[in-house]
């Protein structure tokens, strides 16, 4: 278990993370989303035992990172962000490197090495000098050296910076294989990767908790959860379907695209009015490209959650 | 003390990793030479011992020892990997232990491949052995604690540069303080037990009573404490500066 009471960090007079409480427990996926500078790094150096708290603790597994950092970080697996290693060893090195520092000898540093470079697919480049790998292979190093010795905990600051399409979706699948026995905490700014892993998100702005549900919860908060949109074969269409649309009942407003030839029409309080919108569709014959059921915009939740708080 | 030995392993052979290990040794050996050949006159002085080699190592070591440990911390710092170092299972006393015991170990490395002298001296004359081997040991004692010194510069500077810079000045204080330019202004006025206790805190006194053959034990204890206390106070730095 992750368990962070009140953190708290001040540089000078700024607050970076300010009071700042949660747990996770095993079988979660939390993801860190916040602006640039909410205070998502900060929180997981703490955690990580690298930044030590203005007040309040951090606890991994039962151990205090500041009382008993040893037992802390034996049980840690950790990416600092930006994926830092050192970048005149190869792979090969590094690797060696973390699994003899972190204990493990013998057949069982064999079958992690091997098991680390299967996962992140690392063969090719093992003899490679770190410095000299594609900003992706130096990631996926730095995605090995924390889950060498096979931590029940992982903290990931950005895991998939950096990725192709491709790598990102490794990585995401790289977790998920993962996210049955861990406690895994990851922080991004891509907001897919939230639907695509995490089982719970926390929002951070300005060093505070503004959110912490699971990521259909947060979805339901969008003004476009249960909207319809329809898109027509012609625009001059448009007008006349306008006006019934506004008259359905539950239906609360109409946001109308000329140019994309498509209505929106959005529920009172979240109801569901698809049926409804589809039987107006078939009754008054009109010509539809599309019409589909939006279940609520991640960035449009994100941006509303997170400049309320910048107002604050 | 596992972590400590597989830190400085790794440290140890991140030299070698790059131009640095032999660009260092080559120019500390060629100096080497210099100063003992042309400088110390060593075959003018017609002796059959290592004195003008010995006696510019303090002077060598000003220059050179800092260029080995200004890297060992500010690096890390500017990388970022000292955020990895730090998160994994080790503390911070043997993080900085292994990292001095490999750059210890590395000027090690250069001193002992200054053997020829040492070959070229036995088959010229019949030199005393035990005082050299003396002064090899106080010479690596010396190198010591200049690089306790800068291990501590290193861990408070990003830039490598600064804490170079820094590292110089600080060992020419440590230097300087036995030097009879530092005595003699201290000596007309000041109390003799000042001028000693001054006298005292200078590497090349203890560096040179080492050289001349007697291993005393308040000369090693001196370097001892002067190489504790400095790694002491890296400690110290890096768990207030690290994140900065």
């Amino acid at each position: 278990m992750i368990r962070a009471e009140s953190l708290t960090r001040q540089y000078g007079p700024l607050t970076a993370v300010d009071n700042i409480s949660f747990t996770v427990q095993p079988g979660e996926v939390l993801g860190f989303l916040g602006p640039n500078g909410a205070g998502k790094t900060t929180t997981m150096r703490m955690l990580a035992g690298f930044v030590a708290p203005t007040s309040g603790r951090a606890e991994i597994c039962g151990f205090s990172v500041e009382d008993q950092p040893l037992e802390a970080k034996r049980r840690l697996g950790y990416l600092p962000e930006g994926a830092p290693s050192y970048g005149e060893m190869t792979p090969r090195q590094f690797l060696g490197f973390i699994a003899r520092v972190r204990g493990l000898e013998g057949e069982r540093r064999r079958s992690r090495l091997d098991d680390v470079i299967g996962r992140l697919h690392l063969d090719g480049v093992m003899d490679q000098r770190i410095e000299t790998l594609s900003k992706g292979f130096r990631r996926r190093v730095g995605l090995a050296q924390a889950i060498i010795h096979d931590p029940p905990v992982l903290i990931l600051d950005e895991p998939t910076d950096g990725l192709d399409p491709n790598q990102k979706h490794e990585v995401r699948e790289l977790i998920n294989t993962m996210a049955k026995d861990k406690i895994i905490v990851i922080s991004t700014h891509i907001l897919e990767e939230v639907n695509a892993v995490c089982t719970r998100a926390i929002i951070i702005a300005s060093g505070r908790i503004v959110a912490d549900e699971t990521p259909d919860e947060l979805v339901r908060r969008s003004r476009y959860h249960n909207a319809v949109t329809l898109r027509f074969e012609a625009a001059t269409a448009l007008k006349a379907a306008s006006a019934s649309l506004r008259a359905l009942p539950g239906v609360d407003h109409i946001e109308a695209d000329e140019a994309g030839r498509s209505i929106t029409a959005f529920p009172k309080d979240g109801t569901v009015i698809i049926t409804a919108v589809a039987d107006l569709a078939a009754a008054e014959h009109w010509a539809l490209e599309q019409l589909h059921l939006e279940s609520g915009r991640m960035d449009e939740v994100f941006r509303s959650i997170t400049e309320q708080e910048a107002v604050r | 003390m596992n972590g400590v030995s597989t830190i400085a392993a790794r440290e140890l052979r991140a030299y070698f990793a790059t131009p640095l290990a032999y660009v260092f040794i080559v120019i500390f050996l060629a100096l080497m030479g210099v100063f003992t050949f042309y400088i110390g006159g060593f075959y003018e002085a017609e002796q059959a011992d290592l004195s003008a080699f010995f006696n510019f190592h303090p002077w060598l070591y000003l220059f050179l020892v800092p260029a080995i440990s200004m890297r060992l911390w500010a690096e890390e710092r500017k990388s970022g990997s000292i955020e990895l170092l730090m998160t994994l299972p080790v503390t911070t006393g043997q993080a900085v232990i292994g990292k001095y015991l490999a750059a210890w170990a590395f000027t090690g490395v250069a001193l002992a491949l200054t053997f020829p002298i040492w070959l070229t001296v036995n088959y010229l004359g019949d030199p005393d052995n035990g005082v050299i081997l003396a002064a090899y040991i106080g010479s690596l004692l010396m190198a010591g604690g200049f690089l306790a010194i800068g291990s501590c510069i290193s861990a408070a500077n990003k830039n490598q540069v600064v804490a170079f810079i820094i590292t110089v000045v600080i060992c020419f204080l440590f230097l300087l303080a036995g030097f009879p330019l530092v005595l003699d202004f201290f000596g007309g006025w000041a109390p003799q037990a000042l001028v000693d206790t001054i006298a005292s805190l200078s590497f090349r006194t203890h560096f040179e009573s080492i050289s001349k053959g007697i291993i005393d034990l308040r000369d090693v204890v001196y370097f001892a404490m002067v190489i504790a206390a400095w790694l002491y106070a890296t400690v110290v730095v890096i768990e207030l500066k690290k994140a900065d």
